[in-house]
């Protein structure tokens, strides 16, 4: 359902502000927000400095150095520093991106950062992303065949090959989904972007065998239809993919089977 | 891991943080203007049902919708129509996967927005 503002227990308060570093030259002020399971209060947005001449360029190194020189406590997840395994999936500057990919000099003034959009916060800038993964194991992202197992491998033609282009590169960050106000809205039923391109990614797959269950499966009124091209998915995706039209297509496909 | 806290976790901020893109504002616009006509609607037929309703009835109620707020709501109801009709042909682009590219979207919701006032504006003129 539709609700516009935050529950009382979700509402932000002014956090600390944390202390300048000292003999710093320049300074960037990040606003960030904070939530601790164990004391019982409510989330805050705390102020820190970061000391540009010690740091690297990205987001993610400036987190990695508050972290460092500031306040061990503070919370996120990261892996891979490059963009390729979606661990650092924010809200930075109003939009989600990978902190590791997205740089400072992209954001005039201030950079606030928040955990990826209406989501349960597990803790700081780490989302609990459990219903999201059951969302994409749902659609079955496998191959799903009928026929014999071929001896050597299941064959593709190079240009079957390239219809997976664009939607194979996806990692699965979330920013797509928890950047869709349908997802926001009724991600209890809708599958939002990043399972609809992942499903799509398998329908249009010249080797898989499923494709009508495929189909079947998103026949409903929430699961595929609560996409209303809002289009802040393909806006946003830090890997330049596009959810929104691989979900016209799969959209497509429903009217194609029954005309 | 033990997952102690599942049931009293916060939800992150949403429409309080999120910079929306243009795309979504002319989205949002799109539903708003919807509910807007229908609501134009009921008082074009109020209009129509009080002229056949009786005179001094009608007087009152044409007076009220063609005072400087009545023309307002109806300019207003008028551009609503244009933007919703445009909006909703660009819809239908869409729904053939045309037309959705980053960029493209970004160039059709001006367009959809400029020429929504556009024609409502030569609409006031023609009639």
């Amino acid at each position: 359902m539709v609700q516009l503002t935050l529950p009382k227990n979700s509402q932000m308060r002014t956090g600390k502000t944390w202390p300048k570093p000292e003999g710093a030259r320049t300074l960037r002020k990040f606003r960030i927000y904070r939530w601790n399971p164990d004391d019982g209060q409510n989330p805050r947005v705390d102020t820190y400095f970061v000391d540009l001449d010690d740091c690297g360029p990205m987001v993610l190194d400036a987190l990695i150095w508050i972290k460092s020189n500031i306040d061990p406590t503070l919370t996120f997840r990261r892996s891979c520093r490059e963009g390729i395994c979606g661990s650092c999936a924010m809200n930075i500057d109003g939009g989600n991106e990978l902190a590791c990919i997205f740089g400072m000099d992209e954001v005039k003034g201030d950079v606030a950062i928040y955990p990826l959009p209406h989501m349960p916060v597990v803790k700081d800038l780490v989302p609990d992303l459990t219903h999201f993964y059951a969302q994409h194991a749902s659609i079955k992202p496998w191959l799903e065949t009928k026929s014999n197992t071929p001896a050597k491998e299941w064959r593709q033609s190079i240009e079957d090959r390239e219809k997976l282009d664009g939607l194979y590169e996806c990692v699965m960050c979330a920013c797509c989904s928890t950047a869709c106000p349908s997802y926001w809205w009724n991600g209890d039923r809708y599958l939002g972007p990043a399972a609809l391109l992942h499903a799509y990614r398998w329908i249009i797959d010249s080797r898989d065998e499923a494709t009508g269950e495929r189909l079947d499966d998103l026949h409903d009124p929430f699961k595929l239809y609560r996409c209303h091209t809002i289009m802040n998915c393909a806006k946003t995706c830090p890997k330049g993919l596009n959810p929104a039209k691989a979900i016209a297509e799969i959209k497509k496909q429903m009217v194609e089977r029954v005309v | 891991m033990a997952d102690v806290n599942r049931g009293k976790r916060p939800l992150s901020p949403h429409l309080q943080v999120y910079r929306l893109p243009l795309a979504a504002v002319t989205s949002i616009m799109n539903r708003i203007t919807g509910v807007g006509m229908t609501l134009a609607a009921v008082l074009i037929v109020w209009w129509f049902a009080a002229g056949a309703f009786d005179a001094d009835y009608f007087a009152w109620v044409d007076g009220l919708l063609t005072s400087w707020l009545g023309l307002l709501v109806l300019t207003l109801s008028l551009w609503a129509l244009w933007y919703h009709t445009l909006n909703s042909i660009r819809h239908l682009i869409w729904d053939t996967g045309r037309m959705m590219e980053v960029e493209i979207v970004e160039k059709s919701s001006w367009v959809v927005i400029g020429a929504s006032v556009v024609m409502t504006l030569l609409t006031l003129i023609v009639i």
